[in-house]
């Protein structure tokens, strides 16, 4: 097992190393310069803005200079907000991005499973259809429409809730429904294929043959297996969601991350754009280890081996 | 069946309850780790105390720098405005008027300006004001070690040795500023500069506190605590990535008696529409209003519509095009779109037609304070027939009936709206003329432009002090912003010399500008478009907010709170 997480480890690493690599040249292909006033600048004047941020040296070296900085932890100083390091802007932006992905993500999923669960049980009767009929919506109408929606209707008509911004957990209540209309429109058509397959196998028929009650077959026997393939999207789903969505954030006017990664690549802010990328990267791969890690766990039939095969 | 549904209903109901309570604790524990950012959080609701002055803005972005020498857009410049103050401030006329300096006088020849600086002034931790503080100020900005984009660009060619300095081929010190004394400043310009005087309201103009500075390093500018202020308000709780912050009144400032509003606080907000409502929601006093909005808002009691300085027009490349080196084909295609259409139905927003190179409402003409615009009157206006004359005399000059040109404009949505229709206007109007379309993101249009890889160009200027020359100095032989091959000796020549044997004489350097922008629509050198407006709601309260025509966008230090309702 330690061996196993060891070796997944190096391998996060080399990935990492090769998303640094690849991200590194790709925005070097981006149109353009990092400065505001290119227009109204001469050659030379431009030249010597760009010395001070080392941006004159051929590109590999550019590239050298950055890798090492990276090995040492430091992520560079911003462009874009002058003198400040990009570790401080990932750091302010990263918590109400997580914090919404975070709700989203848990209140979306357990609505889905339990969503799902109820169509699955009604199976082709009418909360079947109502439960699909959602799920659909959910995963079709794109969600600034939705979040758009929901701005109108409970801020600006009905005024339950703020119009925007950020500050307390009310702030925080329609972008979190806006957000997890995705999770739960995906968790609830997972659970209910899954689990109609689940409840006409042979040991549901062995379990209700032997006397378990209803509820006892539906989750401890149902619900568990039914949740195992849930498990392989809810992880890369978390990352997206906690990373910001841009559309949301710009809507409900939140500081969160999402935006700023849009905006870092508008304006040509190398060192930010790398740092987001890989901090995304990284929060990525991470979550994709727990879940081979959680797998174990959840289904006794995955075993993980010391790896020589 | 009927019955284990409602049970089913019951368990959701309950366990939606539960999530409600589970989600109550989340953010608890969040709002704890966020603490930092805790004192900033609801400022834009925060109740007014009894007798305070307070007005809640929106801002588009956050400030990407507060350091005057590093500052190069609108929101930067905005608030080092609001927060500190150089030699002079524009007034409501944008007028200078007294800032840290009370008065100066300017040598014979234009070329030395020596400005007294009041003795009153200090810095917000105590510190006075002085001569020297201007002089560290720009030598940092032209000092090729810092990085400044603007301290090269507004002061190379008008402060002595600027441009000499930034290439390194001169010292610090031969910069042609010096402090006479602790409050006497003495500034030697490279040519007479009759505009100076408001240049130096400008954001990097500003003075900087050496000792406060070189002691913070890199961390000048980064936040309320790495900042001192000598302006009409300070910034409170700002930091560099900051999406709220508070102008407060300096109660150090000298003229604080005169500074009514004891807050201004302000939140990012970037989407229209959550601003429009917002402000229907009563959180914030002023909201803009893009274009697809206008229609529904242009009745609202509160709908404002306040002109902008900056001018669009197309350019017409000489280079690339052997058709559009013709000055025919230039005039067809200068009077061939119709403005009206275009600035009413595409636009907008309030933005007016523009017939001319310098904008509207911006500069006055010297002795009578007329606008030049309106001294130099209408020079390019739509006129189908007159545009078709000059298209049969080009094609016939050309010897062809048929003539294929690109037209290269930016990608945001009306933008693109914007070539499509002048695109199509010109090929309706002028038959045989073919346009093909390339829309772009504005960095690949900045490229195109310096390369001159194009044929016509969707461009704009906005000012960047308070003299036509501004503009019309882009057009001059081989200028760093021609890129369209326009070159007349005779143009050239009036613009020389209103910047060198006139420079002293303000109203003949005007009658120059005057003629030099005839020239420049008699060679139809471009095609003006429109002039940009802001459309926007503004609230009653909101009182004595002057827009400046550069520099920040809004002057606060005579605001005030009017009657609410």
């Amino acid at each position: 097992m330690v061996r196993y997480i060891l070796r997944r480890v190096m391998y996060m690493l080399i990935t990492l190393f090769i998303i640094a690599t690849l991200s590194f040249f790709l925005m070097k292909l981006l149109p353009g310069s990092p400065l505001n006033a290119e227009d109204k600048l001469s050659e030379e004047q431009q030249a010597i803005v760009l010395e001070k941020y080392g941006l004159n040296d051929p590109i590999p070296v550019q590239y050298v200079n950055y890798l090492g900085g990276l090995v040492q932890g430091d992520l560079g100083i911003s462009f874009a907000f002058s003198n400040t390091p990009v570790t401080d802007i990932l750091m302010d932006r990263i918590g109400p991005s997580a914090q919404l992905g975070a709700q989203a993500l848990v209140v979306g999923t357990i609505l889905g499973v339990l969503l799902g669960l109820i169509a699955a049980i009604s199976h082709n009767g009418f909360l079947d259809y109502t439960s699909t009929v959602i799920a659909v919506l959910g995963t079709s109408i794109p969600n600034f429409v939705f979040a758009g929606l929901l701005q109108y209707v409970f801020a600006a008509e009905l005024e339950w809730f703020p119009v925007a911004l950020w500050g307390s957990f009310e702030h925080s209540i329609l972008p979190t429904i806006a957000l997890m209309i995705f999770p739960m429109a995906t968790a609830a058509r997972f659970v209910r294929t899954e689990m109609v397959e689940v409840l006409g196998s042979d040991f549901i028929t062995t379990a209700r043959a032997k006397g378990v009650s209803e509820p006892g077959i539906v989750f401890k026997h149902g619900l568990r297996n039914a949740l195992i393939p849930l498990v392989t999207v809810i992880g890369p789903m978390a990352v997206s969601l906690m990373t910001g969505s841009m559309v949301i954030e710009q809507i409900f006017a939140i500081p969160g991350i999402g935006e700023q990664f849009v905006n870092s690549v508008m304006v040509n802010d190398y060192p930010t754009i790398m740092g987001t990328t890989l901090m995304f990267a990284a929060l990525f791969i991470g979550i994709i280890l727990i879940i081979d890690l959680l797998y174990g766990l959840i289904d006794p039939r995955i075993r993980i081996s010391g790896g020589d095969s | 069946m009927k019955l284990k549904n409602w049970a089913l209903l019951v368990i959701l109901g309950l366990l939606l309850a539960v999530l409600a309570a589970c989600g109550g604790d989340d953010t608890e524990e969040s709002g704890e780790s966020a603490e930092s950012a805790e004192g900033t959080e609801e400022t834009a609701e925060e109740p007014a105390e009894e007798g305070e002055q307070v007005l809640n803005f929106i801002n588009g972005d956050a400030i990407p720098s507060m350091d005057p020498s590093m500052a190069t857009d609108e929101y930067g410049f905005q608030f080092i405005g609001s927060t500190m103050e150089g030699l002079y401030r524009l007034d409501e006329n944008s007028e200078p008027v007294e800032g840290i300096a009370t008065d100066h006088e300017v040598s014979d020849d234009g070329l030395t300006w020596t400005f007294n600086l009041r003795e009153d002034a200090t810095w917000s931790n105590g510190d006075p004001v002085t001569a020297h503080d201007f002089v560290y100020a720009w030598q940092r900005a032209v000092d090729p070690a810092t990085g400044s984009e603007y301290g090269p660009y507004m002061m190379g060619g008008v402060i002595k040795n600027a441009v000499a300095v930034n290439s390194g081929e001169a010292e610090l010190d031969e910069l042609g500023v010096t402090a006479e004394d602790d409050y006497t400043l003495v500034v030697e310009l490279e040519n007479p500069t009759p505009y100076f005087e408001s240049l130096t309201s400008f954001g990097t103009f500003m003075p900087l506190n050496e000792e406060f500075v070189e002691e913070q390093g890199d961390d000048f500018a980064t936040s309320t605590d790495t900042l001192l202020f000598n302006g009409p308000y300070t910034l409170e709780n700002w930091t560099s990535t900051a999406n709220e912050w508070d102008l407060v009144k300096n109660e150090s400032y000298w003229d604080a008696d005169t500074v009514q509003l004891d807050r201004i606080n302000h939140v990012v907000v970037k989407d229209p529409t959550t601003s429009v409502r917002l402000y229907e929601e009563g959180s914030v006093d002023r909201a803009g209003i893009s274009s697809d909005l206008v229609d529904q808002y242009s009745t609202h009691e509160d709908y404002a519509v306040t002109p902008e300085t900056s001018v669009f027009y197309l350019k017409l490349n000489q280079k690339r095009s052997d058709e559009l080196a013709n000055e025919n084909v230039r005039h067809a295609i200068a009077r061939a779109f119709d403005k009206d259409a275009l600035v009413n139905e595409i636009l907008n927003n309030g933005s007016i037609v523009a017939n001319g190179l310098v904008p509207a409402d911006f500069t006055p003409m010297p002795e009578t304070g007329e606008d030049f615009r309106e001294v130099s009157g209408d020079l390019m206006t739509y006129d189908v027939e007159a545009a078709q004359e000059y298209w049969e005399t080009a094609l016939e000059e050309l010897g062809t009936d048929t003539v294929e040109l690109e037209l290269l404009g930016g990608d945001t949505e009306t933008s693109k709206v914007m070539n499509e229709y002048i695109a199509n206007q010109l090929s309706t109007n002028l038959p045989g003329l073919e346009v093909t379309l390339k829309n772009v993101p504005f960095e690949q249009r900045l490229d195109a432009d310096t390369a001159q890889d194009y044929d016509i160009q969707v461009a704009g200027w906005g000012p960047d002090y308070l003299d036509p020359y501004t503009f019309l100095s882009l057009w001059v032989t081989d200028g760093g912003n021609n890129k369209m091959s326009y070159s007349n000796e005779e143009y050239d020549a009036l613009l020389e010399e209103a910047q060198t044997t006139l420079a002293t004489d303000n109203p003949a350097r005007y009658e120059n500008f005057l003629e030099a922008e005839n020239i420049l629509f008699e060679d139809a050198a471009i095609a003006p478009i429109y002039q940009s407006a802001m459309a926007q709601l503004i609230s009653p309260k909101v009182e004595g907010v002057f827009v400046n025509p550069f520099g920040a966008t809004y002057e606060y230090k005579w605001a005030s709170v009017g009657s609410a309702e």
